[in-house]
């Protein structure tokens, strides 16, 4: 399984994928933000951490629709299902793959785009650690819209269709933990409960995931 | 006998064959009493005027949105256990059923919601839930749609209504904690005494019951639909094959 | 015939108007893709018994 994550880490990495293709539409993304909304820092600040986290959760929809398309086209992925790793194993790789070639770049680069954003200095620590723990759900849900459209030809427009009502309590919480953080509130629960629901989405989605890719492979 | 006899998709096209016609003159019986009873035999309220009788639309139309999820819910998970046909099929055919069921509660609801709280879209929960609920529907539907085979098609949406559920219901606590709401709790509880006048409760009721019937009416005929062109397609691939 | 409805008579009749409209349109549907459901098994059937 670990020699599976580092293989698709390598892949993703060497073939210049999602790797820099996530990071360079979240700058685009939020640089469009002040061309559509004007320069104004107060109105920034404002939506800053809506826009932070919207950001982050498009970029990871980026590079999904590779996770196991890829494979499936030559014929790895059957090779890989009849291997004695469990199927819930082979998606829990393939999403942690993902996450350290999307997730954890985008969270690094948060901070540094919500300079530009003009984000109040005590919202810093808060939104790198609710993208820290919230996009490591938006990787596993990925994942399993990706298991579910993986026999699709040209799935991709259906797999955000899938995979973008799913993202909706993740955003809802994370977005929280920043807006409450920068308002002055107590972020603490908020992150708390964002916390159990990633844990929830890595014990739930695997079991899914690896269903669909069955029903799939079959 | 047990139920499991009917998911035989012989017997089913039997039974359902012989319900439907009466389902057909329930339903449009229920509804046409309840509509014009509600329309044109209930009084104004003394403070939402002639609106409140755009309950008897609203109420049972979101009641049947949320509880269609529900069937598809429970259809799917017999597909994923038991493996009847007769029962993913059920699901696909209530499928567009619920969205517009969700559909008409948004309308009515936007309708309602300008002259009472002034506007006819809110970010309030129970809206937003609504538009929540509408998209998973939508996913649903185009997964039906984009998947060849019958029976992958049927796995895989059977595993994203389930995952969905849980992701939805997920999505009307999270959406409690980001907004409080203009709209009113649940009127209607099946425990405490009706909160609402009797010359609005009774005509409801028929109402409800009359979209349930409808529902069952519309879904027994698109699961003949849906069995029949699963068969036709079989004996097509039958023919192709000799 | 129609029930004085005051001055909210246009929220009340369109409400009433778009809910029928998305009602009859689902019925309507339903029945056209079940009578064509009906004739394609019918084809499919027939041309295997030649």
């Amino acid at each position: 399984m670990l020699a599976l994550c580092r293989r698709d880490i390598l892949l993703a990495v060497r073939s210049g994928g999602g790797f820099g293709l996530a990071l360079a539409f979240f700058l685009i993304l939020v640089m469009f933000v002040p061309f559509g909304v004007g320069p104004d820092r107060a109105v920034l600040a404002r939506i800053a951490p809506g826009i932070l986290w919207i950001g982050a959760l498009l970029a990871c929809l980026l590079s999904l629709d590779r996770v196991f398309q890829l494979d499936a086209e030559d014929g790895t992925l059957e090779a890989l299902a009849t291997s004695p790793i469990p199927l819930t194993g082979l998606v829990s790789a393939k999403a942690a793959a993902h996450w350290i070639t999307t997730g954890l770049p985008l969270t690094l680069a948060s901070a540094p785009l919500g300079y530009l954003l003009g984000l109040p200095a005590e919202g810093y620590i808060w939104l790198v650690t609710s993208l820290a723990v919230g996009t490591v759900s938006l990787s596993f849900i990925g994942t399993f819209g990706a298991a579910i459209t993986v026999g699709i030809k040209r799935g991709g427009l259906l797999l955000s269709l899938l995979v973008l009502p799913l993202y909706i309590p993740t955003l809802i919480l994370g977005a929280q933990v920043v807006t409450r953080a920068v308002s002055g509130q107590n972020p603490v629960a908020s992150l708390a409960l964002l916390g159990g629901l990633t844990l929830l989405t890595l014990a739930l989605i695997p079991i899914a995931a690896a269903m669909a890719l069955r029903a799939n492979l079959r | 006998m047990s139920l499991w006899e009917y998911a035989n998709p012989v017997k089913f096209m039997a039974l359902s064959g012989r319900i439907l016609p009466f389902a057909t003159v329930l339903s449009a019986a229920l509804l046409l009493t309840g509509l014009i009873w509600g329309f044109f035999f209930t009084a104004d309220d003394f403070k939402q005027g002639s609106t409140v009788k755009i309950i008897f639309l609203h109420v049972p139309a979101a009641l049947m949105a949320i509880n269609i999820w529900l069937m598809m819910l429970v259809a799917s998970l017999v597909w994923l256990v038991r493996r009847h046909h007769v029962s993913a099929l059920a699901a696909r055919a209530a499928a567009p059923i619920g969205i517009t069921m969700t559909l008409i509660a948004l309308f009515t609801g936007a309708i309602w919601g300008k002259p009472m709280w002034g506007t006819y879209w809110a970010w309030d929960p129970r809206l937003t839930s609504f538009m929540i609920l509408f998209v998973f529907y939508l996913g649903y539907l185009a997964l039906w749609q984009a998947v060849e085979d019958d029976d992958t098609a049927a796995d895989l949406t059977s595993i994203l209504c389930m995952v969905g559920s849980v992701f939805a219901l997920l999505s009307r606590y999270a959406v409690n904690l980001w907004n409080q709401g203009l709209h009113q709790g649940a009127t209607l509880t099946a425990t405490k005494e009706s909160p609402i006048d009797g010359s609005y409760y009774y005509p409801l009721l028929v109402c409800i019951v009359g979209f349930i019937t409808l529902f069952v009416t519309l879904v027994l005929l698109r699961t003949r639909m849906h069995i029949r062109l699963r068969r036709s397609r079989a004996v097509l691939a039958r023919e192709a094959s000799r | 015939m129609i029930p004085d409805l005051g001055k909210y008579a246009s929220d009340v009749l369109s409400a009433y108007a778009i809910a029928l409209l998305l009602l009859g349109g689902l019925v309507v549907i339903s029945l056209r893709q079940s009578a064509k459901a009906r004739k394609i098994l019918e084809d499919a059937e027939r041309k295997t018994r030649k």
